[in-house]
Formats: C-alpha cells, structure tokens, sequence
C-alpha cells in the first residue's frame, strides 16, 4: 500500500528499511525536519559529533568494521564542506557510506542564500555518485539508489543533497524492493577462461606471492577465508598493503608481513623477486610500486579487481581479472581442485628458502633503551598485553601509523582502521568512536601521534557524551614526526615547522573532559600503564612520551626500487656524516 | 642489498615519483558515451577529464532517446592507448554511464561537424569567398551587402580547411558545434 509521508519522514523510514541503527551528524537549519523526525522514534540512534568531518570518519570506522554501510548527516553550507575531507578518504580507501546533507529550499538554490554551498558540485569528485533532489517523489527511490551504489561493486561514499522545502513536501513513499536499481550492476563472477589461466600459471610458478589489498576485506569476511584456504593449499608467500591487514592472519605460516615504503624486507624483495604476482584488491599505489620502470621486472602479473579502472591503471598486467574477489577466489579454488591440486613443490621450497634468507636481515630490528620509550617498544608491549583480545586497532597518519602496520599482528579483517589512499591526519580518533559505538563491548585503540590527534581532538566530548570507552594511544614525540624523518634524510635536516610546539598538558585535557588521563616516560612503567589504560572503563588519553628522533624502517625511498630499501643499520651510518656537519 | 644512493640533504627527491615517460604514439579516439540525461552528468564527464588530466579535443552532447531520457556524448580525446584504456574504464565507472564505445577501435567512424562561418568583405574578395563556399558545398545562411554567413558540414578537417581559405577573405567569427560521430556498418 503506498505510503503519504513528508521528505523528512521518508528519509527516516528508508534508513530503517535499510537496516541502519546508528548515524553520525550534527544539526542545523537545512535538516531540522529531519532532527525533528529523528527526536520522535527510538529505531535509530544518532551520534552528535562536534565537528562534520569527524561524523564521516565515524561512520567509516563504523562502517570499516562492521561491513556494513556507515550514515552521516550534515546540514547545508558549512556542514556539507566540512564532510569534504572524510568523503575524499572513504573514496581514496572505498568505504560504503550514505552522506545525507541538507540545502536551502529549491527556491532558493543558486541566489547565495544564507548556508548555501553547491554541495553537488564540490562533492561530485570526492564521491562514487551524488544526488540533489528536488522532487519528493524521488527521494526515497534516491535513498534506496544510494544504498545500492554505495555497496556494490567496489564500494565508495555518496551524498543526497536534500534542499529543505522537499523535507517538509509531502508524496508517495517507494518501498526499497521497488527501488529501480537495474542499471548499476557491476560484474562480480571472473571470466573462466582467465581463471583457468590464473591456475596454469599457479600450478607451474616457482617463486610465486600473493599481494593482496582491500579489496578482499572489501569483498567480505568469505573472501578472506577462501583467500586462507587457497594461500595455504598452495603454501604460497603472502603479503598485503595498508589496507589489506587482517585478511590473512599475521601468525599464519606464510604471512611475510606488509609491503610498501615502510614494508618488511622479505615481503618487498619477494614482490621484486617473484616469477608470479597474484595481486588480489591491491591497487599499486604508488607507496607500493616505488619506482615503476623496476617494479618486480621479471614477473608474470595477474590482478583480480572488480574495478576495471584499477587494471593496467599503473602497472600494466598480463593477466586481468575482472570480478568480486570472493566469487573470483571460489572458482579459482574449484579449477585448481578439479586439476588436482598441482604446485611446483620443489621450486616453492627453494623459493621459501631464499624468503628465509631475507628475513634473517631483521629488517625491524631498532635500539631499545632504558631511558626512553621507543615508539617501537610501545608498540611491541601494546600488541604483547593486548593480543589475543577482542581487539579493534585505528591510527592516524605518520610515522605510528606505519610502525603500528609493522609491530601489530591482525588475525582477522575488519579489525584494522587507518587511512591509506588520502592519509588523512585526524581520521583515527574519530573512526575509534564509530568503531566502539558498533563493538561496545570491544577493546578499541586509537594508535596516534600527538599532531594528528590534535587535528579531531574536539570529539572528545562526543565519547564523554556517549560513553565510548575508547582508548587513545598517543605516541607523543612532540615532533610531526614522518615528515621530520623525510626533512632529516632528504632536505638536509631543516626541520621547517615539523616539531609540536605548545602542546596541551595531556592528562588535564583529558580530565576537563572526564576522561582518565595518563602519561608515561619510563620504559619500566610502560606495561602496568598499558594494563590500566585497558582495564579503565572509559575513555583514556595515554600521552606515551617517546624517543623524538626515532624514524621509520624500512624505508623505500621515493622513486626506489623495491630493492633499493633503506634499514635502520643504513640510517645509522648516514647519521655518522651528520654528526660531524 | 644495494647502498643507498641518495645525497644526504639531497633536494631531488620529492614525496611523489615522477613516472618514467615512455615514448608511445599518442593517437586520436572518437568516444561515444551513452548517458542517463540527468542533472550534472555532463559535468561528471568532464570532471573526470580535467580532474585526471586528460584532454578534451571535441564534446557535443545532446538528447538522442527522448523516452528513455538517454544523452549521447561524443568525445574527441588523445592519448597513448595505456591512457586511452584508462579513460574509457574511468567514465564507464560513473553511474549514470551506461555505455562507452571507442568508435576509432570499432573501425574509422563516420564524423562530421557543422560550423557557422561569418565572413565580412567586399569587392573582389566576397565573390572570392562565395565562390569557395560553392566549392565546398557551404551554403549561405545569411546576407548582409559587407557579410555572409556560411553553414558548413563535414569533418573537422574540412572545417578547418574552409576557415583557413577565409582568413584572408574577411573571416570574422566561427562556430563550430563539434563532432557528432557513428560507427560504420550495422
């Protein structure tokens, strides 16, 4: 039977008829009737935030793990450009998220009314697909489309423009199942033909490496378990980007750990070393290639990814496939079956030899101390006493972020939040909330520099507000501490306004808010702290004062090759010309 | 493990690495896009051309399926066949795209374009220009005792043919609608 509603109403009611409990936003003129729709039923719960582009990184957090889609909403003008920066991220690392912002009434669109910004325009390229409604008939099939784009195919942010007077208009309800959606379908089963080459090329590769990214948690928790079954049918070496933590456990047999820039040794010199490149949902960002003409040159390339503009974008492949990586990974799997099962043992045991040649180098291995807190050394503790746990890690952008990826073991997806395509310094904090508020019962840990966290540190009244227990792991080197490390190796150590100068007294800040507040200095002291922070109930501000010149090794430098990597015991011997500059 | 061989305190290194330019032919593609004729999609369009750095040589765009409210854009682009791939994966990306067709690949399209061409003068060189536009079958769509107005149609290429043997004839303003193009065949 169709339903009369108002546009408000009916933005409400999709929401429900989707599924969604929880969204993130904060109001203001152009959405009113929508808070007034939201004050008046108890189904979905709202998150007040503090700033907008903390209420998009909370729902990517939200939606990042839980699989499922993350809903903001913002208001006109000001609330539309301030979720700019979580729309770009969640497109750069493609999160499923359903933006809703309002604008001035259709009649007054495009006179410069008061909080009027072109929100369709300054979207368009940091979202999948957005929508400016204008007739109320459409908004419920546009909210119904929206769900649909945002999570199919390979996934990405939207936004519904919805200009104020077509909240209040009254018309038809439609129902989802009557929603047109027909048209966005994008091809999810591989081509046989390619998949069949795919296991030719498995049964007879002789150093073979899966590289796999987001795309397989993207695809969903089936795809990581056919991705383990496969890796260790085959006893293959896997190693995974950023983005692609968890999909295969850090303490499987034949995990090498990530790749990239700041990668493991093993894991890059396998990618430059390898006859066969499975790269599943991987990209080759270009933190991931170093330098292109030298990337892994003697190797045949396959790429499985459901995006067609992801394939020969940076490295041209042999052997594409196009398709979901769950369904791809099925067939492969049933193909490789039906052939029985057929490896070139010999040449994988030779190839794993070689592998356990590189990892004898160590390549993480740093100088610890008794005085100081090594960032590294934080990290080893956090991940010893926390391990284990029902355990959700995020980070900001920087150098943490990047020892998090080396000393943190992942043993399921959906588990690791952190901002790899668009690095945006500030997400952490605000995806550990969105994190907690769908895991209320898990640990969640914000892994973070002091200068990042300082970028979204007002949400603190959000988690007060809410009662998000999330801890916040501050490696507090008072210094912006990746681009001190690129200033050190590669600008002659000018060190142009990279330290943190005027820092707040962490542990006050974190009372004014009813936070508990910790800070750290001696390394002794380091594992009761970590266990207390854990045991608090509530919000935590850990202010870990650590080393303030450590850098990040590995390291590829821009325009390396994978082979060209620099190791801590490299660095040192660049610093012994420093010391007599 | 290779040294390291980066300068200390070397400034050539950026955070970013400059892609190797390979020397491939650069080569011009006729591309139809079949679009849903909704609010913004042509900006969509060439927001992933400006956006991405592609160039735009040509773009007409206009209704052709009333009913199904469907818009074909016709795009002239150049580039190697790695970036012309890349361009046509991108705007088959774009939700409201429904199709992408290379009709350069498809076989050597057929292409025309129609110009008005205002040309002012008179004596010698008016009856000079009239008997040009003749030549190449433009008709005169307006007259004035020191102006024609010349319609033109045909491929870019005899546009720019006829304007160029205007220039010293008088010629005063141009405009051209474009390439329209279709595949050969059925």
């Amino acid at each position: 039977m169709a339903r009369q509603m108002t546009g408000a109403k009916m933005v409400v009611q999709a929401l429900k008829d989707h599924g969604v409990e929880v969204i993130f936003g904060y109001p203001g003129g152009a959405v009113l009737p929508i808070y007034d729709e939201i004050f008046q039923q108890n189904d979905i719960r709202h998150i007040l935030v503090r700033h907008e582009q903390a209420a998009i990184h909370m729902a990517e957090g939200y939606a990042r793990s839980t699989g499922k889609p993350g809903v903001a909403l913002v208001t006109s003008g000001p609330g539309a450009t301030n979720a700019v920066t979580g729309l770009t991220d969640a497109l750069m690392d493609s999160i499923p998220l359903i933006v809703l912002s309002g604008q001035v009434p259709t009649f007054l669109v495009g006179t410069d009314g008061f909080q009027e910004a072109d929100t369709v325009g300054i979207t368009r390229p940091c979202t999948k697909h957005n929508w400016l409604v204008k007739d109320p008939a459409k908004l419920s099939e546009t909210i119904h489309q929206a769900f649909h784009v945002a999570t199919s195919g390979r996934p990405g942010p939207v936004l519904i423009d919805m200009p104020k007077d077509v909240q209040f208009a009254v018309a038809t309800y439609t129902e989802p199942k009557a929603a047109k959606v027909d048209h966005y379908q994008p091809q999810v089963k591989g081509d046989l033909d390619a998949i069949t080459k795919l296991v030719e090329l498995i049964e007879t590769a002789e150093k073979p490496v899966f590289y796999t990214g987001g795309g397989v948690i993207n695809s969903g928790p089936a795809a990581s378990q056919l991705m383990r079954e496969l890796v260790d049918a085959t006893g293959f070496p896997i190693t995974s980007t950023l983005m692609g933590l968890g999909a295969y456990p850090a303490s499987g047999k034949n995990w090498l750990g990530m790749l990239g820039m700041h990668g493991l040794y093993e894991a890059n010199l396998a990618m430059h070393g390898c006859d066969l490149m499975i790269n599943l949902g991987a990209r080759f960002d270009d933190r991931i290639t170093g330098r292109v003409a030298d990337f892994s040159p003697k190797s045949t390339k396959v790429h499985v990814d459901i995006d067609a503009s992801s394939i020969n974008k940076i490295i041209a492949v042999d052997l594409p496939i196009l398709g979901d990586i769950g369904h791809v990974l099925e067939d492969v799997l049933k193909v490789w079956k039906s052939r029985g099962r057929k490896v070139n043992k010999p040449a994988i045991e030779k190839w794993w030899k070689k592998i356990a040649e590189w990892k004898k180098v160590n390549c993480l291995a740093y100088t610890n101390s008794e005085k100081t807190i090594k960032p590294q050394y934080a990290l080893q503790r956090l991940e010893e006493l926390t391990k284990g746990m029902d355990r959700y890690i995020t980070t900001e952008v920087g150098q943490h972020q990047m020892w998090a990826a080396q000393f943190l073991g992942f043993e399921d997806p959906n588990r690791w939040m952190t901002s790899g395509g668009l690095g945006t310094m500030g997400y952490g904090f605000p995806a550990s909330i969105g994190v907690q508020i769908a895991h209320p019962e898990s640990l969640v840990i914000n892994v973070a520099g002091e200068a990042s966290w300082l970028m979204n540190m007002q949400e603190m009244g959000t988690a007060t507000q809410f009662r998000v227990p999330v801890k916040q792991f501050i490696l507090n080197n008072e210094r912006l501490g990746m681009v001190r490390q690129w200033q050190e190796l590669l600008h002659g150590e000018r060190y142009s306004h990279s330290w943190s100068e005027s820092l707040p007294d962490f542990v006050k800040l974190a009372e004014s808010f009813g936070w508990k507040g910790m800070q750290v200095s001696d390394p002794a002291d380091l594992d009761d702290a970590i266990m207390e922070m854990i045991k608090h109930d509530g919000p935590v501000l850990f202010d870990c004062l650590v080393e303030k010149h450590e850098n990040c090794f590995p390291m590829i430098p821009s325009g390396k090759p994978h082979n060209e990597m620099l190791l801590a015991a490299d660095a040192d011997v660049f610093k012994e010309g420093a010391a007599l500059v | 493990m290779a040294a390291l061989k980066i300068k200390k305190g070397s400034s050539s290194h950026s955070a970013y690495d400059l892609r190797d330019s390979h020397d491939q032919i650069e080569r011009s593609h006729t591309l139809a896009v079949i679009v849903d004729n909704e609010a913004g999609v042509l900006a969509r369009v060439i927001g992933l051309f400006s956006g991405r750095g592609y160039n735009i040589d040509s773009l007409t765009v206009a209704e052709v399926d009333h009913k199904g409210h469907r818009s074909r854009i016709t795009v002239v682009t150049r580039g190697t066949e790695n970036v012309i791939d890349q361009i046509k994966a991108q705007l088959g990306r774009i939700v409201p795209v429904h199709e992408v067709k290379d009709l350069t690949v498809e076989g050597y399209p057929v292409e025309r374009e129609l110009a008005l061409i205002k040309v002012a003068g008179t004596g010698d060189k008016r009856i000079e220009a009239l008997r040009l536009a003749e030549i190449f079958r433009a008709n005169v769509v307006d007259s004035t005792l020191e102006s024609f107005v010349f319609e033109i149609t045909g491929t870019p290429e005899k546009i720019d043919a006829f304007a160029d043997l205007m220039r010293p004839l008088g010629l005063a303003e141009v405009a051209r609608t474009g390439v329209a193009a279709l595949s050969r065949g059925a």
